[in-house]
């Protein structure tokens, strides 16, 4: 309606561009609603890469013994799975969200810096293209494998010269590195345009609590990437000009391979999870029809686990040897990020008390974020507990943890995110049919997969094996995680349906579907350029309901 | 979740000599170690299970209680910001709880990191190999590979054994469930951990950091013996390796080719480390780290082809005839 009204009257496109020029168009913008699709089309790809590989494993281990792939290729399947799905699947995801919504929701016309917004976008795919490469380029001199094969936190000195010959290690580092310096753009852009360019009347404390979980995230990127960027240069450095910080056989340590990586690798949980947050604290107010429980408290809790979460890296390392007084200390932080943690749950699940919950597609997924998410922070607990990690510690228990906060939780939420984002992004609705088979049929699969593969690893199955021994009481636990797949996959091809079948043929979604409260529900769907004719004035954190409900507006209880 | 908890109660019982799940069970602990961490983890255990069934509980009951009834009225819902008192409460809650799960874990980290062992305690070195381990007794003059004996250690008069863990190239980790926690092997970064069975028996384990293509099949036996047992098998195994001319035609092809690059036989010109000491082969179950039982059949097998039972091992090849692969098939098969 509203790009109606801007279009001037008597003149009529002359039909549609050249498909050259459209493309040209998308290639070269630095609109943040282009960048942000773009984004998250680019991360669809991978999942689709990345979930073909994680099956190509689950077939692999579906009996002891198999000889569906040799060990040098599952080798492979693993590291590029991780990689992949970190870094140009998650990654791009919420940034992708982010750099669509932000501008929106504190009522911007644009990212702070749109050049680097599009700078930082080609850096991040130009460094998953580069990954992919590996598999025609990385031949070397030696005939050596192709793709990587480090595992995707690639410790030390597997990564040498000497271990790891031909050029799949460089090609590892380099689209790490690159993605990285992506990301850091990424999260430079976004704090400054919170903190510069929120639109009259936003102060901090009147932000969508999205603003303020991107904003956290943001800093974690800065704190966390640094370090792996320098550690990919130093890797670099080992490995072409006779550098040895990482290279035991001249004297040099793995162990400080480990800080390295786990002090980017913990945080980076954070960085995925954190947006996972953003999205429930939107869909779970706006489907239980009441103001978040908590704002204050929901915000603090946000900024108490980004700065707890950089000094629990170590947890990672409880088997690597440190001295009882150093697993004492990050046993303790470790612990206590379930406090602030446990807060959030509390305060998502007060604020659907006494509402009325719509158990629309979105919602179903962000009620099961909440489930699962639960589940991963108590094995989390277990895992505290250095004692216990060291039975528990690289066997199947901890894959099977980190993939119900990584899928259970993070992917739930951002699959809730298309749900409740699909009809601003495209201007039509998502059939919500389709929408609540995808959340049975993945939900099926999510728990088949990964509920049974925490009994494999308490039977003492370690994580990163091609193939195991008939005997150990593992193959049933093996065989039900591989049939969770078959579910898991048809959810996810229904979804890219729906979501394709929706934005051809879907219903008109009207500017605001969900009647919601934050400000990009006040413009077209999909908004138009430079998203609002009029910059808005806000008084509260939910100005839209300020406008619907002006006899009980937010402001008098803020 | 609910099928997993309720195996994980009938599987804490597990504890028999043999248990019923596998072998590798974390929750059939056999020595100190294990013993101590499974006491900790059945309390983390009903810790967070009872937590789970306090929030899963209130999260099923708000999600049916508060759900859109199909009479809705169409109005909005009274609008509550927030409580100070209930947002107290469970920040306070949750702050005693970790307080108290932290405590029960420092005392066990102590517990096992800092142990007093008895002046009896054996002294193993435990060395990873990509991907097989290397074991050296200091002081008794026994190597071996791949097969741990150790003597059983009775409560009264405990012979615990103290592992010190090194690695010759990546790292590796050494898991043996039933006896102790994981422990890495780095190289540049000497670890220890210390195991004290209380009833023998084999104990099997596996390699648990991912090391190169075969970490799969870098897998770890504990053979735990009686004391008298334990001394005779020291006493066997410190003895040069047996000389039979029997088969001196396969020793000839041993001794010149490039197995002597890796192989050590003591007494004979063989004194390579890449690879396992093959004075005692006999004396072992397995061959290739536990990936195939040490028949004759897979002894041949293994020398003509060592991809066909474990692809990817650092062992090549050596494209010897089928007579030399038998000579020394036969030479092998006389190390005892």
């Amino acid at each position: 309606m509203a790009t109606e009204l801007l279009a001037p009257s008597g003149i009529t496109p002359a039909g549609p561009r050249p498909f050259v020029d459209r493309l040209h168009g998308w290639i070269a913008t630095v609109d943040h609603k282009r960048l942000g699709v773009m984004y998250i089309l680019y991360a669809l790809v991978f999942l689709m890469i990345g979930g073909i590989e994680a099956t190509i494993m689950r077939i692999q281990l579906i009996v002891p013994h198999n000889h569906f792939v040799s060990p040098q290729v599952f080798n492979r399947m693993f590291t590029m799975h991780g990689t992949t799905m970190i870094f140009f699947v998650v990654m791009p995801l919420v940034f992708g969200f982010a750099n669509y919504l932000l501008p929106l929701m504190i009522g911007a016309r644009d990212m702070a810096f749109p050049r680097l917004n599009a700078f930082s976008f080609w850096m991040t795919a130009f460094g998953g293209i580069l990954l992919y490469f590996s598999m025609l380029g990385a031949n070397g001199l030696y005939g050596a494998g192709n793709a990587p094969d480090v595992g995707w936190f690639a410790y030390a000195p597997l990564t040498s010269q000497t271990f790891s010959r031909g050029h799949s290690t460089d090609f590892w580092t380099m689209a790490v590195l690159v993605s990285g310096i992506g990301s850091i753009g990424t999260a430079i852009n976004m704090i400054t345009t919170i903190l510069c360019l929120r639109c009259p009347g936003m102060t901090l404390g009147k932000m969508p609590l999205f603003a303020w979980l991107n904003l956290v995230m943001s800093g974690l990127v800065l704190l966390a990437v640094s370090p792996l960027t320098a550690a990919q240069i130093m890797l670099t450095i080992d490995r072409y000009l006779g550098g040895h910080f990482f290279d035991t056989q001249a004297g040099g340590s793995a162990v400080l391979w480990m800080h390295f990586f786990w002090i980017f690798g913990h945080p980076e949980v954070y960085v995925l999870v954190i947006p996972a947050f953003a999205y429930v604290s939107e869909v779970i107010p706006v489907f239980s029809r009441k103001a978040i429980f908590g704002y204050p408290v929901m915000v603090a809790a946000s900024v108490a686990i980004a700065f707890v979460s950089m000094s629990v890296w170590a947890h990672h390392m409880f088997t690597v040897g440190m001295s009882s007084h150093a697993n004492t200390f990050f046993v303790l932080s470790t612990m206590a990020i379930a406090v602030p943690t446990g807060i959030k749950i509390f305060n998502w699940l007060a604020t659907m008390w006494g509402g009325k919950i719509h158990f629309t597609a979105a919602m179903l997924f962000s009620i099961g974020f909440l489930f699962q998410f639960l589940i991963a922070g108590l094995t989390g607990i277990m895992l505290s507990s250095a004692p216990f990690n060291w039975q528990l510690g690289n066997s199947y228990f901890v894959v099977a943890h980190f993939h119900y906060v990584i899928v259970g939780g993070i992917l739930f939420a951002i699959f809730s995110a298309f749900y409740y984002w699909f009809p601003k992004m495209s201007g039509k609705m998502c059939n919500e049919a389709l929408g609540k088979l995808h959340f049975v049929l993945f939900a099926i699969g999510f728990h088949l997969t990964f509920d049974f593969m925490h009994v494999p690893g308490l039977l003492g199955m370690p994580r990163r094996i091609y193939t195991y021994e008939p005997g150990r009481g593992w193959d049933m636990w093996n065989l039900v995680s591989t049939i969770g797949v078959v579910f898991q996959a048809a959810g996810v091809l229904i979804f890219a349906g729906n979501l394709l079948w929706s934005y051809f043929k879907g219903k008109s979604a009207g500017s605001d579907p969900w009647d919601a409260w934050t400000l990009e529900w006040s413009t077209s769907s999909p908004p138009p350029a430079y998203n609002f004719a009029s910059i808005p004035t806000v008084r509260s954190r939910r100005p839209v309901w300020d406008l619907k409900h002006p006899e009980d507006p937010d402001w008098r209880y803020e | 979740m609910v099928p997993v908890l309720l195996w994980l109660a009938i599987a804490s019982f597990g504890k028999a000599a043999e248990p019923a799940l596998s072998p590798t069970n974390i929750f059939a602990p056999a020595s100190t170690p294990a013993n101590s961490i499974l006491g900790l983890s059945l309390f983390v255990l009903g810790v967070t299970a009872s937590i789970f069934v306090m929030v899963f509980t209130l999260l099923v009951y708000a999600v049916v209680k508060y759900r859109k009834r199909t009479d809705d009225d169409g109005h909005e819902p009274p609008q509550v910001y927030g409580s100070n008192q209930v947002e107290l409460a469970w920040t306070v809650i949750p702050v005693l709880i970790v307080v108290i799960l932290f405590m029960a874990t420092a005392r066990v980290i102590a517990g096992i990191q800092q142990p007093s062992l008895p002046a009896g305690a054996i002294e193993v070195i435990a060395i990873g190999h990509q991907y097989w381990w290397e074991f050296r007794y200091p002081g008794l003059k026994v190597v071996t590979a791949n097969e741990l004996h150790v003597p059983v250690s009775d409560p009264q008069h405990p012979t615990p054994t103290h592992i010190q863990l090194l690695s010759a190239d990546t790292n590796h980790s050494f898991w043996v469930p039933r006896l102790a926690g994981k422990t890495d092997l780095i190289a540049n970064h000497p670890n220890s951990t210390w195991i004290d069975p209380h009833e023998t028996g084999l104990y099997l384990g596996q390699c648990a950091q991912y090391c190169g293509t075969q970490h799969a099949k870098m897998l770890l036996r504990v053979y735990v013996q009686s004391r008298d047992e334990f001394d005779r098998w020291i006493q066997a195994q410190s003895q040069p390796a047996q000389r039979s001319d029997a088969v001196s035609r396969g020793r000839q092809v041993f001794e010149a080719t490039a197995c002597i690059n890796c192989h050590a036989v003591a007494g004979t010109v063989a004194n390579g480390r890449f690879g396992p000491d093959l004075t005692h082969l006999m004396s072992r179950d397995t061959i290739a780290s536990g990936a195939a039982p040490n028949t004759p059949e897979n002894l041949r097998i293994w020398i003509r082809q060592p991809d066909a039972i474990k692809p990817g091992s650092k062992m090549p090849a050596m494209e010897l005839t089928e007579q030399d692969i038998s000579a020394v098939t036969a030479y092998l098969g006389t190390l005892r």
